[in-house]
């Protein structure tokens, strides 16, 4: 144990003193935060839109009709009341609904003003924001079309609604992608260059013609960044908070659980990297790759995985960031519970198996 | 006699500490000039300062009829530089170096590939034309890297330990390519931890805590402190240091 | 003790490079046993079977009575290695270093402190400083504190003296010859062939394999040669000239001398009047003492 404790200590004198390094890892949160908060519009595809229709009449079936044959709707049918709409929005099965008002037609004559509401499910805001835009254009279309052929002048109010996320902010999004990413780099990045680095100056020699076994060694190793891991989840969490003004809407002791889970895998990936590799400079290399690389284009964060290629979406299941970055929205943008976020949990505890598996296979007692 | 090297009063300070302290001494064309110091002495500093690659802090001279603090670039291209930890890119071939170095130096191509069959004729190396410089053996190694320092025929060149490590058979084969340099007219300008190697030189320094403490001819430097070889003269002077050690 | 026996090794593709070939000796209770030979003879890959950090080919390193391929868990418990490079961390200070090693084998400074103190309290009044910033011989005196701090019945050093200069050198040789009458077996590589006569029993290698073991007498005793020293002016056109004597055999620079061996037919005053000859006039040519060197270039 003795041995242990001041093997981690040394690893944090490592750190704190490398000013610039220590800069990098403390300074990355808050400049990735300010970055992204504010966000780019893109494109968005394959939007799930349900209608509940309480009173079909022609000019309600014809606005469905219209949306069911737009490229950029799924439709994926009616509901039959509000309860099972919000159901199936939560589930996030169902990103915007179109709800139409009782008797749509008739007030659409008679007064000549008929409502219809879009909800949107906004955890995830521009999604949210843009599918708003195209119902509100198809809606309006067929307004004008039936004015055009010559019936009396009415009026369709559209109102919008944001669920989950009723500010609409971009920002909302991003958290999540950030915190995958950041916790990607220092756990799999610094870890693994800290490993090989002893390789590559030659202490790893002395540490093996030493007593201390590889496990206990590698372990002590991962402590610090673990701890500077946690740091800088409170900071991203602060920052959102307080800056951004995201709250956390689920358990707060859930997210941390998760972000737990996903430091424990993005650590042992860091310690799957160092077995393989003898030089930092192939460290930083391999885990940029496989790990960087993969958590930005396609874990969701940037690029929402729904509007991915069927290839690349089924390339997806295999980033731990996905199953981090889609169980933190749901926790604490939607303020879901465990049982919404299971299956993400279990995939990142097998994934950490995993690895700590193919680790401890390919950790060396020797040189070589 | 022409001298290839003069500087004076040459100091450089980092902070509070004096690595070089107002060295002054001047090196003649053709001769094999041994920089002699024990460790943190200040060698590899001046020797920068020397090379033009590390700007004095005091002090002025002259490399290879450059002047070393406006010159630097020119001294540069002037001079030939060769030391045990690199000389030679390892994942490249024989010929592929020499060509490499030739180039940088800015050799002809025509120039390059005449001297080139020339240099491995005289190495005996020919068969190894194409071998990576990884797979020769370490002495094989330090010889073509002395080669290649002086392929652009540089007025002087500067020798950083060679020799480390190489077996002693090798090493003397060494020494005998910079007994022929020198008759060349080739300066030479070297560092080494082998005492019996500063016999080989015509004059030696010998550096401590940042100054110049003797300079002379192995022989008379012997028998200034009355001793047998130049490793005890070397002790003798060393003993004296305040530095580290 | 130590007893190696017919230690094979060899890397590469299809066992290309034979790092070590069938290398076999014994090491006594306090001795200090010297590897001496270039770079690239095998001394690392030999130290670091016999450290456990390598697994021979065939043949077998038994480190006081433990196997260093098998019981490797054991043997790193009573050895202490340093290997070719200080392997110390830079960023850490001297006394950070040092306690860190003790703490790794379970021991502390106070502990171990008569055993190191000699070579520590040279290094003491720096204690604050960091590593990376020491020079090579008191980088060299840390790594060597850290490798005894756990008290080690076996030393395993190798190349400690490579770039450092000759004052830290000799220095380093005396705290092994107190080490040494602590009981603890040194092990010890050089390619410096004048360090062999600090050594008990040296052992010569060459490519993978011991030319000769022996003590640093008896590897002179052994010398077959006849050898003679000439010494004169303009040296260089001198050992041209004495290539041109039909009776020199070989001829090569030692220091201020140059040294030749001869035929048995061999008369110094003929020599004399050859060189007088070629303008070589105020030369001395006297028998010479065999060195170690002398014997490593004559096998």
């Amino acid at each position: 144990m003795k041995q242990f404790i001041a093997f981690a200590n040394k690893e944090f004198y490592h750190i704190i003193r490398d000013n610039r390094t220590l800069l990098v890892i403390l300074g990355m949160p808050v400049v990735q935060i300010l970055l992204f908060g504010f966000a780019i519009n893109m494109e968005v595809e394959d939007i799930r839109v349900a209608v509940y229709d309480p009173t079909p009449d022609a000019f309600t079936t014809g606005i469905a009709e219209r949306i069911r044959q737009n490229p950029y709707f799924t439709y994926l049918g009616n509901v039959h009341s509000m309860n099972e709409m919000e159901e199936s929005m939560r589930k996030g099965e169902l990103e915007l609904a179109v709800v139409f008002q009782q008797n749509f037609q008739e007030n659409a004559v008679h007064p000549g003003d008929a409502a219809v509401q879009l909800l949107s499910n906004s955890s995830d805001p521009n999604r949210g924001s843009i599918a708003v835009t195209y119902a509100t254009a198809i809606i309006t279309g067929y307004q004008q079309e039936q004015l055009g052929i010559g019936r009396i002048p009415f009026q369709i109010r559209t109102e919008n609604r944001m669920i989950y996320n009723p500010l609409m902010k971009s920002s909302y999004m991003f958290v999540p992608g950030i915190m995958g990413l950041v916790l990607m780099i220092i756990c799999t990045i610094m870890t693994s260059v800290s490993i090989v680095r002893e390789k590559e100056r030659g202490t790893m020699e002395v540490l093996l013609a030493s007593p201390l076994k590889q496990g206990p060694m590698v372990f002590a190793k991962t402590i610090p960044y673990m701890f500077i891991s946690i740091i800088n989840l409170i900071i991203i969490l602060l920052l959102s908070y307080f800056v951004l003004e995201v709250p956390v809407n689920g358990s707060l002791l859930l997210l941390l659980l998760i972000s737990v889970i996903y430091i424990l895998l993005t650590l042992s990936y860091g310690l799957t990297v160092s077995t393989l590799v003898d030089k930092q400079i192939n460290a930083v290399i391999v885990s940029a790759i496989t790990a960087m690389l993969p958590v930005l284009m396609l874990s969701g964060m940037i690029f929402p995985v729904d509007s991915m290629p069927r290839v690349l979406q089924a390339l997806s299941t295999v980033v731990p960031a996905r199953w981090f970055i889609a169980a933190v929205r749901k926790v604490m943008i939607e303020g879901q519970g465990f049982i919404m976020v299971w299956k993400e949990v279990l995939v990142m505890t097998g994934m950490t198996f995993f690895l700590l598996g193919i680790t401890i296979m390919n950790t060396k007692k020797r040189l070589e | 006699m022409n001298k290839v090297m003069e500087v004076s009063g040459l100091t450089k300070k980092f902070g509070n500490f004096t690595a070089v302290d107002h060295i002054s001494f001047d090196v003649t064309e053709g001769e094999i000039f041994g920089f002699l110091g024990a460790n943190g002495a200040g060698k590899t500093t001046a020797m920068q300062m020397l090379c033009g690659i590390s700007m004095p802090t005091a002090g002025k001279g002259t490399v290879a009829g450059y002047d070393i603090i406006k010159q630097n670039e020119l001294i540069k291209r002037n001079i030939g530089y060769m030391s045990q930890k690199f000389s030679l890119y390892e994942d490249l071939k024989v010929w592929e170096n020499i060509r490499l170095f030739g180039g940088i130096y800015g050799l002809r191509e025509k120039i390059i590939a005449e001297k080139t069959d020339a240099l491995l004729k005289r190495l005996d190396f020919e068969q190894e034309r194409n071998t990576l410089v990884k797979y020769l053996p370490l002495g094989w190694k330090q010889k073509l890297a002395f080669s290649v320092a002086i392929f652009h025929e540089p007025k002087i060149v500067f020798l950083d330990e060679p020799t480390g490590g190489v077996d002693p058979a090798m090493r003397r084969q060494f020494w005998e390519m910079i007994y022929e340099a020198a008759d060349q007219g080739i300066t030479v300008f070297v560092t080494t931890h082998y005492m019996d190697e500063a016999e080989y030189c015509n004059r030696v320094s010998i550096m401590v805590d940042g100054r110049i403490d003797a300079l002379d001819s192995p022989a008379a430097l012997r028998h200034q402190f009355k001793a047998g070889s130049m490793d005890e003269v070397f002790r003798q002077l060393a003993r004296e240091a305040e530095r580290g050690d | 003790m130590i007893e190696v026996n017919k230690l094979c090794k060899s890397y590469g593709k299809q066992g290309k490079i034979n790092a070590l070939n069938g290398i076999s000796f014994t090491v006594d209770e306090g001795e200090i046993f010297g590897v001496i030979g270039p770079v690239g003879a095998g001394k690392s890959s030999l130290f670091r079977i016999m450290a456990s950090l390598l697994l021979p080919d065939s043949g077998t390193a038994i480190m006081n009575g433990h196997d260093a391929a098998k019981d490797y868990r054991k043997v790193r418990q009573i050895i202490g290695y340093m290997p070719e490079r200080f392997s110390l961390y830079q960023d850490l200070s001297v006394e950070e270093n040092l306690t860190f090693f003790a703490t790794l084998f379970n021991t502390s400074i106070e502990e171990n402190y008569h055993l190191i103190k000699d070579i520590y309290q040279q290094i003491e009044p720096f204690k604050k400083r960091r590593a990376g910033a020491l020079s090579g011989g008191m980088k060299q005196k840390l790594a060597l504190s850290c490798a005894l701090i756990h008290k080690p019945e076996i030393l395993i050093l190798d190349e400690p003296t490579t770039g450092v200069d000759p004052v830290s050198r000799k220095e380093f040789w005396d705290m092994l010859g107190r080490l040494k009458e602590q009981g603890i077996i040194i092990l010890v590589s050089t390619a410096y062939m004048d360090e062999a006569s600090r050594c008990d029993r040296i052992a010569l290698m060459r490519e993978g394999e011991f030319i000769a073991t022996d003590t640093p007498r008896g590897i002179i005793e052994n010398y077959r040669e006849i050898l003679w020293s000439v010494e004169g002016t303009r040296m260089s056109a001198l050992l041209t000239a004495l290539r041109g004597y039909p009776e020199v055999k070989t001829s090569f620079a030692f220091g201020d001398k140059h040294h030749i061996t001869v035929d048995e037919s061999f008369q110094p005053d003929a020599l004399r009047h050859f060189l007088a000859d070629k303008g070589f006039h105020d030369v001395r040519v006297e028998l010479a003492e065999p060195t170690v060197e002398d014997c490593f270039m004559a096998m």
